[in-house]
């Protein structure tokens, strides 16, 4: 109850995932809940995102899969009588909500009281006039910035401040909509499309240049302050801070800087009033102590998930407890159990976060990085030395880099350019620099990366070239050895060094094998809060060369199951695997064996020290698991709560004897080899779409002309670019095909046959020894050709035909028992008509697991979680036919992030998050999660360009019920012509490649669209032609916009038939025949 | 580098390399888990005699600044352990490495020390001596007993010094070791200050208020200072002690100390405000602490350490003396209760 006597709070969750507020606020939320569990205070708790921890059974009383918008929030506190609102851990997204219900009056209407910040200080600190005002009553500088309200103003204040400046987005997350001007020409451009998402936009000097510093305050109500930590950008100010390797504690800092910026920190946040935890970032000039105050967060943020996880300080934990009115020093250090909350952590390691980026993904994304984020995930790397920190985040980020050097060569046509136009790869090209003869001063100047962090870099080039030396692993001298691994060098990479051409994985592990001998091993360290100073039970633990003991002793005893984590967080794996992973260790915990878990990104549950009996926040590497596992002993690992990487370990986990729980590594190799699958389904009599491995153009025209158009095709290796695509004629193949890279032995393309006007069906289940003991289907609304990642998915399935369902269900049988599966898996169908198609199996839990568990309230992660550990279980009697509610997964894209990204669907994924909302009906579970993925219902104005004939004629129905509905719709030449044919009124509007008025392109500007539905003829994306000039104009002038006819027509047809007031306010328990 | 090796009092070694001064030497061994400020900690007079352990890895950063920087004029610790030293470094007041300077003063360092081992050692067996040895020197040492050793007298100034004369109030400052940023404290607040060697008889001097200041070892080492505080308190003048200041001023208002097994040192103790719900993040570098249950009837407990519960800090009911365990001038570490100093200049 705490002090303020609270028997009901609200918590707004963040949404979801999508470029800049990501899975930090699923962590941030459930710390949050679990303190006010605590508390015995009943929650309730709205939050669309079906696939976080904290929407799950036993977080929070009250679950509500509604957007999080003022409008749904007043339905529910309406509904619930909360006494109370947390606003600040769901991201900006659930500030921004919550200062608009205080500005209704919604709060004070049902007198719910708002805990923690107040929104009077949020309001201070997201209003940039009054956030300087309030700065400057303390003498605190800020960057000179004026806020502006139209371009006129804007061009008149970036005068006056002289360029460059930087234009910044009132209200926004993530640094989205802005950027840098060099003249009034940029300024132009990038205003138009700031006022498109706010009404006020702040012109701003650039310091691009000074150092990043940020500093994590919390503050009690009685007035008590403590910085956390503070953290050092490796990239200097002129990149956002979520697009910057970042350093805790900071490097560069002397103890009179630290402690200036600190005591202005806890300054700033006692004169705004903050009660809780807040971030302040800062410029700090490089030539002496002049800083600035860059911006303030009221509230839980990335950097404070960082901070939590860098330093074992629970902010979102201590941050709920002092919004219920206690003080610091009413808690304990939740690490050392005997020592207050009110210290600050002293580390007595290094900590870095890497960003990982996968703009690879996208159709002419700007790759050049700058204010603006991009980043679709974070890693943490810890280590005692800067080198093995940043060598092993290098590695975490799984973009095929096995550390700063020893690397697949890039090819950098310029270096100098790439040095100081810094994109994704930057540390890379910093590394082809240092070894092609740059020295750290030329480099420092091109970069203005601090020369303390180049010079670090350069000591991992000197190990490099040493080990280069050695041609024989034999001759290796013990002392480089024990220095190399110091600095984070893998024993793939010495393997490489020294020369092992031909196969490095053996190579690697002689390393292992010869420094094994001379007793050269990592130690595992606990992170203890305080470095050591008193004793500590945490288990929070990474492994360092830098070390001669660890802090833990093993029993030995066989008990413990090892969970692998999923990594970095990255377009195609995500928040899911973090449920997944989350529910596997609560499983192996409740049947009595110590959980372990390996994982190493910051922004997860699965990562919080407690929700784990160990956890090794370290390298998912064949390497360090190894190392783990030997430290460990365990009884099992399981492989399968995590997504593909710990999957592509499995053969060499089994090649060293490690016990895999669950299904074979070698049905792992089976299902995953396309050879063996393919030969394997051919065994058992399961029809496949036909394909085919070719290595020269001419065997890919024979094949196609048996299969015929359209083909999917995907190369092996690719210079840029999407990994794969549609191609309907020669001329689409061959243009993809030069794009991707030259056909050849080496680099085979495969290519199969497209199915069109197919359904895609999705099969989770769990088996144990090949019988399948429960399952779910899904089926997505979008026709096969848009990745299931991206694709909008019901459940249970509401137009298929029981024969298509039994023969799912035979078929995924006939596969089961083939792989004699134990545990999770999941099969992609396709279906026409009655005729069913495997696309492919995965032998371990799927993207979509938490979406069907939590709709078939059925935990099928905690039943394959329990046959892997060969608990004896029943076969559920519950199926998805019991269902009288249907869910909807809908995905959340962050086009808006990605300049110049062409924001069409295709069959590679490109959507970062997703929500799952649950109606009585498919239009109220499709209308919801419509709403929650950031559509309106349009007011009165649609734009419609629909496609090809087929899709057109598709379109028709959904047209009539627009103009039934009152809408006017604008369509394009042949869209407009069809339409009128066919007795629908519209207006017809002009391409930007005609003449003639109006223009499409121009109503998007002048917002005279309310929607825009824009079909690409074909699903070769990528040039400029006229369907992406207004599709990304819809984008970048924040206008909602459909791509494909199957959705968009479920979408008009759910928000023609249901108003927003027609929309079912229940809980998830309210669903079925649960009791709340 | 040398290959350089600690050895503890109680036998067990640290194997690393030499990045200082090349020659044995020894004193007591102490860790300190602030993650910044090696300079100033180096340069306190209250290290004399110690060898201090910087559990933070990662050492010589920002480099060492000019002097003006420093806590004093030298290096006072007697040696330097890390785990991972810096040699390149990189800031725009740095005017040397730390190695070179550490060399320059003739102070040994190590490096490649598993320092969370090392602190977990003395944390758990309580601070002891030890012995650097460094490969190619002599290595002959006499031990030492650090407790028996008067650090005050020798790092204590040897005249009476003046600052900012004719400045609005006289503090008369008893140096013990006392730290530079306490005397820029001062000063930046306008006063003058006297300051008098550790044994100096100052009762018959003019001031408006008594400051006695850090310094190192064992507060039973200074009996002639604890004389003149209690002559002092035949009096009403405002008395502030800092760290072994408030040692003094507990001994001379009759409380005992004792050594703490492992002592505070770093930048992260919390300590509460006794009687009120304000606490701060102080600055601490001491091994001896005020034993709470001997102080007289007329004293009472002003802080305490929200970890250990240990005193922090003492204050007589009716005269205006009062003393802290922490460092509110900071130099190195936060400077939460810098406020301190303009309570006392009040009472003056």
């Amino acid at each position: 109850m705490g002090r303020y006597n609270v028997k009901k709070a609200l918590i707004l969750g963040s949404g979801a995932l999508k470029i800049g507020e990501a899975g930090e606020f699923d962590y941030s939320g459930s710390q949050a809940l679990k303190a006010l569990k605590e508390e015995g205070i009943e929650t309730v708790l709205i939050n669309p995102n079906i696939a976080t921890v904290q929407t799950s059974k036993g977080i929070a009383d009250h679950i509500y899969f509604l957007p999080v918008t003022p409008y749904f929030a007043e339905k529910v506190i309406e509904k619930e009588r909360p006494d109370s609102i947390f606003l600040s851990f769901g991201g900006q997204t659930a500030l921004n909500c919550g200062v608009e219900l205080y500005r209704k009056g919604v709060l004070e209407r049902y007198g719910v009281k708002v805990l923690g910040t107040q929104v009077q200080a949020i309001i201070d600190t997201e209003d940039r006039e009054k956030f300087v005002g309030r700065l400057d009553e303390i003498g605190v500088k800020t960057i000179s910035s004026q806020a502006v309200e139209n371009l006129q103003d804007a061009r008149n204040a970036a005068r006056e401040l002289g360029y460059p400046v930087i234009i910044r987005v009132a209200y926004a997350l993530g640094g989205l909509g802005s950027g840098f001007c060099n003249n009034e020409q940029e300024l132009d451009l990038l205003c138009e499309k700031a006022f498109s998402f706010s009404p006020q936009v702040l012109v701003e000097k650039s310091l691009k240049g000074w150092k990043e510093i940020e500093y994590e305050v919390v503050r009690d109500s009685y007035d008590n302050c403590i910085t956390v930590c503070n953290m050092e950008n490796f990239d200097p100010l002129g990149i956002h801070t979520g697009e910057s390797i970042v350093i805790a504690p900071s490097q560069t800092l002397s103890n009179s800087e630290y402690h200036k910026l600190r005591e202005l920190a806890i300054r700033i946040i006692r004169h705004i009033g903050i009660v809780g935890e807040c971030n302040v970032q800062y410029a700090l000039d490089p030539y002496s102590e002049d800083y600035r105050v860059i911006e303030v967060n009221a509230r839980l943020s990335r950097s404070s998930a960082l901070a939590s996880k860098a330093t074992g300080y629970p902010l979102a934990f201590v941050a709920a407890k002092l919004g219920l009115g206690y003080g610091l020093f009413d808690l304990k250090n939740s690490v050392t159990k005997s020592t207050s909350a009110f210290f600050e952590p002293a580390l007595d390691y290094v900590v870095c976060k890497i960003p990982r980026w996968d703009l690879g993904k996208f159709h002419g994304v700007e790759r050049v990085l700058g204010s603006s984020m991009k980043s679709v995930g974070e890693v943490m790397s810890i280590g005692r030395t800067f080198e093995e920190a940043i060598q092993k985040g290098l590695r975490m980020i799984g973009q095929g880099m096995h550390g700063f050097v020893e690397n697949k060569e890039l090819v950098i046509e310029d270096i100098e350019k790439s040095l100081s136009e810094p994109t994704d790869i930057r540390i890379f090209v910093v590394s082809s620099a240092l070894r092609s003869g740059y020295s750290v001063e030329m480099i420092h100047n091109l970069t203005k990366i601090d020369k303390w962090f180049l010079y670090k870099l350069q000591n991992i080039i000197d190990t490099s070239m040493q080990l280069h030396c050695i041609s024989e692993l034999e001759q290796m001298p013990e002392s480089l050895m024990k220095k190399a691994k110091r600095q984070g060098f893998s024993d793939f990479q010495i393997a490489r060094a020294i020369g092992f051409d031909e196969d490095l994985e053996r190579g690697a592990l002689k390393v292992r094998a010869l420094r094994k001998l001379h007793g050269i091993l990592p130690v595992v360290s606990r992170i203890d809060t305080l470095a050591a100073e008193y004793p500590a039970q945490t288990n929070y633990l990474y492994l360092t060369y830098s070390g001669i003991e660890s802090d833990v002793e093993y029993k030995d005893d066989h008990n413990s199951v090892v969970v692998l984590g999923s990594g970095a967080y990255r377009i195609g794996s995500s928040v899911e695997f973090d449920w997944c992973g989350v529910q596997a260790l609560n499983t192996i915990r409740k049947e009595g064996f110590r959980s372990v878990m390996i994982n190493y990104n910051p922004e997860t549950v699965s990562t919080d020290y407690d929700i784990c009996d160990r956890l090794y926040f370290d390298e998912l590497s064949f390497e360090r698991v190894m190392d783990i596992l030997e430290f460990e002993n365990p009884y099992g690992v399981i492989l399968s709560a995590g997504g593909q990487i710990p999957n592509n370990l499995a053969m060499r986990l089994d090649g060293q004897n490690v016990h895999i729980l669950g299904t074979s590594a070698v049905s792992i190799d089976n299902a995953e080899d396309r050879d063996k699958f393919s030969a394997m389904l051919d065994r058992i009599g399961v029809d496949q779409p036909e394909w085919s491995a070719l290595t020269s153009m001419k065997d890919i025209y024979d094949f196609i002309g048996k299969v015929g158009f359209p083909v999917l095709v995907r190369p092996s290796y690719v210079l840029s670019g999407a990994a794969m695509n549609v191609c309907s004629n020669y001329g689409e193949l061959e243009s993809f095909l030069k794009l991707a890279a030259n056909v050849s032995k080496k680099h085979p393309v495969v290519v199969s046959r497209f199915i069109e006007n197919a359904k895609e069906v999705e099969f989770d289940a769990v088996a144990r020894n090949g019988e399948i003991m429960a399952y779910a289907i899904s089926e997505h609304i979008e026709y096969a050709g848009v990745h299931s990642g991206d694709a909008t998915i019901q459940f249970p399935p509401q137009k298929l035909y029981m024969e298509t369902v039994r023969r799912i269900k035979h078929i995924s049988r006939k596969i089961a028992g083939e792989l004699s599966i134990s545990g999770p898996f999941n099969i992609q169908f396709l279906a026409r008509d009655n005729d069913i198609k495997v696309i492919e199996c995965n032998l371990r839990a799927s993207r979509s697991f938490p979406f069907v568990s939590k709709i078939l309230k059925l935990n099928l992660m905690e039943l394959a979680t329990r046959i892997m550990l060969g608990i004896d279980v029943e076969k559920p009697s519950k199926t998805l036919f019991d269902l009288d509610y249907v869910g909807i997964k809908a995905s959340q894209f962050s086009f808006n992030r990605l300049q110049n990204a062409d924001p069409v669907l295709g069959v590679d994924m490109v959507s970062t998050g997703e929500v799952g909302c649950i109606g009585d009906d498919t239009q109220s579970a499709l209308l919801k999660s419509m709403l929650s993925v950031g559509y309106d219902i349009p007011g009165k104005n649609i734009l419609l360009s629909t496609g090809n004939a087929r899709q057109k004629a598709e379109m028709l129905p959904a047209a009539r019920q627009l103009r039934d509905k009152g809408y006017t719709l604008y369509a394009t030449g042949g869209t407009s012509r069809y339409l009128t044919e066919n007795g629908v009124d519209n207006v017809l509007v002009f391409w930007p490649s005609e003449n003639g008025h109006p223009q499409a392109l121009d109503m998007l500007h002048n917002r005279e669209v309310d929607m825009v539905v824009n079909i690409p003829k074909n699903l070769t994306a990528g040039e400029l032609d006229n369907g992406y000039i207004i599709r990304r104009a819809a984008v970048d002038l924040n206008i909602p916009l459909i791509t494909n006819a199957r959705l968009a027509s479920a979408f008009i047809g759910a928000f023609c038939t249901l108003a927003a007031d027609d929309l079912e306010i229940k809980s998830w328990a309210e669903y079925g025949n649960d009791i709340d | 580098m040398n290959e350089a090796t600690l050895i503890l009092e109680d036998g067990s070694r640290f194997y690393g390399y030499s990045f200082g001064a090349e020659h044995c030497t020894n004193g007591e061994v102490v860790f300190n888990t602030a993650m910044t400020g090696y300079t100033e900690s180096l340069t306190d007079p209250s290290y004399a005699g110690q060898m201090i352990v910087l559990t933070y890895p990662l050492a010589g950063n920002y480099g060492v600044p000019g002097s003006s920087f420093w806590e004093s004029g030298r290096i006072y610790a007697k040696a330097l352990i890390v785990s991972d030293y810096s040699e390149s470094y990189s800031h725009w007041n740095a005017e040397e490495s730390l190695g070179d300077w550490l060399k320059r003063e003739n102070v040994p360092a190590i490096t490649g020390i598993d320092t969370r081992a090392l602190a977990k050692r003395l944390r758990e067996r309580g601070v002891m001596c030890g012995k650097i040895e460094i490969e190619g020197t002599d290595n002959t040492q006499l031990s030492v007993e650090y407790g028996s050793v008067n650090y005050v007298a020798e790092v204590s100034c040897k005249e009476v010094i003046h600052y900012n004369a004719g400045g609005l109030k006289k503090v008369l400052l008893v140096d013990c070791g006392v730290k530079q940023n306490i005397i820029r404290c001062l000063l930046k607040r306008g006063v003058e200050v006297i300051r008098v060697p550790w044994n100096y008889d100052f009762n018959n001097m003019e001031y408006d208020g008594l400051l006695l200041s850090n310094g190192p070892g064992n507060p039973d080492n200074c009996p002639r200072t604890v004389e003149h505080i209690r002559c002092a308190m035949r009096g009403d003048k405002p008395i502030f002690g800092i760290c072994m200041g408030n040692q003094l001023l507990a001994k001379a208002g009759g409380a005992s100390v004792y050594k703490l097994k492992y002592g505070h040192r770093s930048h992260n103790q919390p300590v509460r405000h006794l009687g009120s719900d304000r606490c701060f993040i102080t600055s601490q570098n001491h091994g001896y602490a005020v034993d709470d249950n001997t102080l007289g009837q007329d004293w009472e407990p002003l802080f305490v350490n929200m970890n250990d519960g240990s005193n922090e800090g003492i204050r007589h009911k009716g005269k205006p003396w009062f003393s802290v365990q922490f460092h509110p001038e900071a130099a190195a570490g936060p400077t939460d209760t810098e406020f301190l100093f303009d309570e006392f200049l009040k009472m003056l």
